[in-house]
């Protein structure tokens, strides 16, 4: 019933959230409820027992006809990621209430009917209803973007609509010529997909529908350019949700859809998938070295990152695939933190634009601490949350094959490398006339870091509890691969 | 005894969470009692810790908690005590402490006072997670997160555009070499199926030398221990590191961080004797490295530079005595390299200090008798590291230098040649600094001043350490007990059981060994002393013209120049063309002219959309025909 729960809240806030006029009011109800809800899932994740799933479980029939069914539930994986997804929303509803947006009532009442969709997608048994859930999805974030974004918003929002929509159609194609494949009657069940009989072309051409579905939205080289246009345009909190949580849904059902379901043909392509990650993670990195708008050296940096872990995922081995599952939340973390410390820089500076800016550390050292800390997580420093996804992912990697891992492995130079520049460009050396005025962090903005440098050191320093909650889905997960 | 373990890193991170976390807020007073008292605490714990290590157990059960474990993979944050650890215990807290008491001093007016000891403790607690690590991933916390205090310390006095570049440099640096030891740490995994010192040394006993795993295992680590500890060809780090505050210099690029290189080798000792190709590899990136930084350091004019090139070619002569096993050799020249050379960096920022921050050799002279205290123990360290008895670093080089003649007599030839550089630059050093007139300003002779007891005490201390630390291992041929190779005996022990047992040289060669090296060491001294003293010293500004090799070594033989050459301006420009061309003008050019295709198709196809029936009917029997010619045809 939490399952359900954790969906209704989200969707029920969001239309309350329509009727109020005031801003302050609607501002502190979409906190309110983000923490709420936040505070439901933390009590699946008490009540969550990795022996079974049943608990969490809820079935309730709907298109009986069609094998449809209102089937959610959480394992491991899902519930690391609405944690992630829940923890998130209420850091980034409070990091908007510096901007003061047109519309506050449809713009929070987007940002919380995003999270249900998130929700949704990350707890959905059923086929049909992951893919309803993936492209609800869909439609809050373009709103936000093109609505409340920065220049040129409408041409490039267009393109990631319409670029990530194309990818999604092809997982449906997927999905109903599965259902035909299932055994009877016919099921959108996961358990159905995944028990459908398939030969091995079939199995490739689902797998590259999903491929390109889920390649698409992670984004996997060379399908990312819609990406760093997209973050760059998108507001603040847009760009939080799209690379913290939203690109998950990508890996996420790399996971649990594409490997059960045509485990054949991932195991056939994943040295071809494998590569294309890898050259995305060098790729994104050397082009990140020479960005100059910090939005935009964030979102390369963010393909490379999240190139290591669909490199991962491919290498289908334990390690490699827990440290996907724990580099997710990281990576979400993190991103989410440097994008807020880019929007302080922005709100105090007005420039984004790294030769712009310097000295910021004297003017505002907490900022600096701060924007350091997330940097480290960021660079995989170990003791930091980065450390152990990377760490098992490489690991993992390194498995499968030597070289793939050591080139993978340039992403610890790389990372530094471009990282330290912006951070020296805009922290360190003297100020200039735009950085002259910049103020510290008050109080209410250290509150906004304090959640996520916590989450920072306690995945750096005790990764136990998130590697043991998903270890045996990840395992069930493998079982179709050997 | 557990638990007194702990305290060891325990103190001094505490140390960083108070002054990191109280910042601003505690007051200087506070600031000093706490960087410097936790250190303190930690030295006299590892005192206990190595008085009972000594006398009571072989080792200390150690501490440990799960830190990641996934079925197999299992890597506890474990800790291990044994001599080698004890020893570098004892370096990084008791040098550790004294660099800190000195600091006190040092930074005395720096409005950053609080940020300093909060980024020292912080180092000193990840060197000694470095240092009591019972397996690779704890050890490579620390090995990562003292390259970070590095960082961090290099750029202390950030608004300087030129330190910055320098700490991002010593950490990407750092970093290439990181990912050395990190693939060496998960091919270890593969192999011995742990991470843990004791399980992997244990089943590398009984494999036979030279096993491919093996070798690449040693080299991948070694590329960590390259970048760490500054050789050829990732070295060009450390020069530039000696930006930050003089203390940092001394303490981490000079007694500690540096020598982790060192000490990971001689910790994972069994897997190098068991891999001859990674040993010669070692041996002569290690000899290069102390020549070529030996050839550059005598013809620096900043006091730190010297030092720091210096440091690099002692760094070389450690990986030389790896290299032919000689374990303890290097050990024990890391344990005298850390009491003369953190005494040398010390003297120096004493002079820097003297001398209101003029750092060009150039411009000092004469200071003996103004900074009698600096000038008596900077004497010590020069002719302690210039390897002349009775002082330390006679008997640790001389040790190395021993093994290297057993090992290969053309190697030696290099090493003494690199000895004798050594003994030459730091004299033209201690000349140019302390003798002859007074070459700066009317202003630096009139601000002149000896340091602060809180900065000499430390100095007095190490000058005694640099001048007695040769008894820790005082040889068999001067009727010494060589007590600390007796100590780290049961840590090299496998190691040595491997290596075959060569016949000791006879006394007469040891004499005559050490009789050539003396006597070229004193006509080095000689040769700089009618140079710089006897003589006027010609000191040529940088601007003069000079002749092909005087200036191929000013210029540090262009390699700086090289990799900006070969390296970061090549990526820079990759960097452009692979976002300006491949990824706006091919990729996504592709993607829009998809995107525009299906606009077009759609707009085409509209036309055929006519709603006229008779065309429609046509195209249906079209189609039919076509078809059914198929059929025929397939």
């Amino acid at each position: 019933m939490l399952t359900v729960i954790l969906i209704l809240i989200p969707l029920a806030i969001s239309l309350i959230l329509l009727t109020i006029k005031q801003e302050k009011a609607i501002r502190q109800f979409a906190l309110a409820g983000a923490v709420v809800e936040f505070g439901v899932a933390v009590a699946a994740f008490i009540t969550y027992k990795t022996s079974c799933h049943c608990n969490l479980l809820f079935t309730a029939d709907w298109l009986t006809t069609l094998g449809v069914s209102l089937k959610f539930g959480m394992d491991g994986i899902s519930l690391l990621m609405v944690m992630l997804t829940t923890f998130l929303v209420p850091v980034i509803i409070l990091s908007s209430f510096s901007h003061t947006y047109s519309r506050p009532s449809a713009f929070y009442s987007l940002v919380l009917l995003m999270e249900m969709a998130l929700v949704g997608v990350f707890v959905a048994f059923d086929g049909l209803i992951f893919y309803i859930f993936w492209e609800l999805a869909l439609i809050p974030a373009w709103f936000i973007c093109a609505v409340w974004g920065g220049h040129d918003r409408i041409r490039i929002t267009f393109k990631f609509f319409i670029y990530t929509f194309v990818g999604s159609l092809f997982m449906l194609v997927a999905l109903i010529y599965l259902y035909f494949r299932t055994p009877l009657p016919h099921s959108f069940d996961f358990q159905w997909l995944y028990a459908a009989t398939l030969t091995p072309a079939e199995q490739t051409w689902i797998f590259i529908a999903f491929f390109l579905a889920f390649a698409i939205k992670v984004p996997v080289f060379p399908l990312h350019t819609w990406q760093p246009d997209t973050y760059t345009a998108a507001p603040a909190a847009g760009s939080m949700l799209l690379g913290g949580i939203m690109l998950k849904m990508g890996i996420y059902g790399m996971i649990r859809w594409m490997i059960p379901i045509c485990h054949q043909a991932v195991q056939l392509y994943a040295p071809v998938a494998i590569i294309l990650a890898v050259t995305g993670i060098v790729y994104a990195s050397v082009i990140a070295i020479r960005q100059n708008d910090m939005k935009r050296l964030v979102a390369y940096s963010s393909i490379a990152h999240v190139g290591l872990i669909a490199a991962g995922v491919f290498a289908l081995t334990p390690y490699a695939m827990e440290g996907a599952v724990i580099q997710m939340v990281s990576h979400g973390i993190n991103i989410v933190g440097l994008f807020i410390v880019i929007d302080l820089i922005e709100q105090r500076t007005g420039t984004r634009s790294i030769r712009d800016l310097g000295g910021i550390a004297l003017k505002a050292p907490r900022l600096a601490i701060m924007f350091m800390i997330i940097l480290l997580g960021s660079i995989a420093l170990p003791l930091t949350n980065g450390f152990i996804g990377e760490f098992l992912l490489l690991l993992g990697l390194f498995e499968y094959s030597k070289i793939f891992a050591a080139i993978a492995g340039l992403t610890i130079i790389f990372s530094a490398v471009y990282m330290l520049r912006m951070y020296q460009r805009t922290m360190l050396g003297t100020t200039n006339g735009l950085t002259e005025q910049v103020s510290d962090l008050t109080w209410p903005e250290m509150v906004l870091f304090i959640p996520l440098v916590v989450m920072i050191f306690w995945i750096g320093l005790f990764p136990g509890m998130f590697l043991d909650v998903a270890l045996p889905d990840v395992l069930q997960i493998l079982n179709f691969v050997k | 005894m557990t638990l007194i373990v702990l305290l060891i890193p325990l103190f001094p991170l505490l140390g960083f969470l108070v002054l990191g976390l109280g910042f601003r807020a505690v007051p200087k007073k506070w600031a000093t009692v706490i960087g410097t008292g936790t250190v303190l605490l930690s030295f006299i714990v590892s005192m206990v810790v190595a008085f009972n290590l000594r006398y009571f157990a072989a080792t200390l059960p150690g501490f440990s908690f799960d830190w990641i474990s996934i079925g197999p993979l299992k890597i506890p944050f474990a800790f291990l005590i044994d001599p080698l650890s004890v020893v570098m215990l004892l370096i990084v807290t008791g040098v550790g402490f004294l660099i800190h008491l000195y600091s006190v001093g040092y930074m005395k007016e720096d409005p950053g006072y609080n940020r300093f000891f909060a980024y020292m403790n912080l180092f000193v607690f990840f060197m000694l997670l470095l240092v009591l690590g019972a397996n690779y991933p704890v050890m490579f916390i620390g090995w990562e997160g003292v390259g970070l205090c590095s960082y961090l310390l290099i750029g202390f006095w950030f608004k300087n555009r030129e330190y910055n570049n320098a700490a991002k440099k010593a950490f990407i640096m750092n970093r290439i070499g990181d990912l050395g030891f990190l693939l060496g740490m998960f091919l270890i995994f593969n192999t011995f199926g742990s991470m843990s010192f004791g399980q992997v040394f244990a089943q590398a006993k009984s494999m036979p030398a030279g096993s491919p795993a093996i070798v690449a295992i040693t080299l991948l680590l070694f590329v960590g221990a390259v970048g760490k500890s500054a050789q050829i060809p990732l070295y060009t780090w450390l020069p530039d590191a000696m930006a930050g505050p003089t203390p940092v210099s001394a303490l981490i690029h000079a007694a500690t961080m540096v020598t982790a290189g060192v000490y990971m080798i001689a910790r994972s000792n069994i897997l190098y004797v068991l891999a001859p190709a990674t040993m010669t590899v070692i041996g002569i990136t290690g000899l290069a490295t102390a020549l070529f930084a030996a050839s550059i350091a005598i013809f620096q004019n900043d006091i730190k530079k010297v030092l720091a090139y210096s440091t690099i070619s002692q760094l070389g002569y450690m990986f030389v005595g790896l290299s032919v096993g000689a374990f303890t050799g290097a050990m024990f020249h890391l344990t005298t390299h850390a009491f003369f050379k953190a005494l040398l960096f010390l003297g120096a920022g004493s002079v820097i200090h003297a001398l209101g921050g003029e750092q060009d050799i150039r411009n000092m002279g004469g200071l003996r008798s103004r900074l009698p205290k600096t000038y008596w123990t900077f004497l010590i360290g020069t002719i302690a590291i210039a390897g002349i008895p009775p002082l330390s670093g006679f008997f640790s080089k001389d040790e190395i230098l021993l093994h290297v003649f057993e090992y290969s007599w053309p190697m030696w030839k290099f090493a003494v040649a690199g000895s004798l550089m050594t003994a030459f630059y730091m004299f033209r050093l201690l000349f140019l600094v302390f003798f002859r007139d007074f070459r700066g300003t009317e202003a630096q002779q009139h601000h002149m001043h000896e340091s602060p007891p809180v900065m000499t005490t430390p100095l007095i201390i190490l000058a005694i350490l640099a001048a007695v630390g040769g008894v820790l291992n005082i040889p068999e041929i001067f009727d010494g007990g060589s007590r600390l190779s007796a100590f780290l005996a049961p840590v090299f022990a496998d190691a040595a059981a491997v290596t075959a047992h060569q016949v000791p040289l006879p006394h007469s060669t040891e004499w005559l060994l050490m009789g050539i090296t003396l006597a070229g060491v004193a006509g080095m001294v000689l040769w700089a002393f009618n140079r710089y003293v006897r003589k006027q010293p010609v000191l040529l500004p940088d601007s003069a013209r000079r002749s092909f090799i005087p200036n191929l070594l000013t210029k540090k033989y262009y390699i700086d120049e090289l990799y900006d050459f070969i390296i970061v301006k090549p990526l820079d420009r990759l960097s452009t063309f692979l976002h300006d061309v491949v990824e706006i003008r091919f990729i996504d050019r592709i993607v829009n002219g998809v995107g525009n295709m299906v606009v077009w198709t759609g707009n085409t196809v509209r036309f055929i959309q006519t709603g006229n029936v008779g065309f429609y009917m046509f195209i249906m029997i079209l189609g039919i025909i076509l078809i059914l010619f198929l059929n025929i045809l397939i």
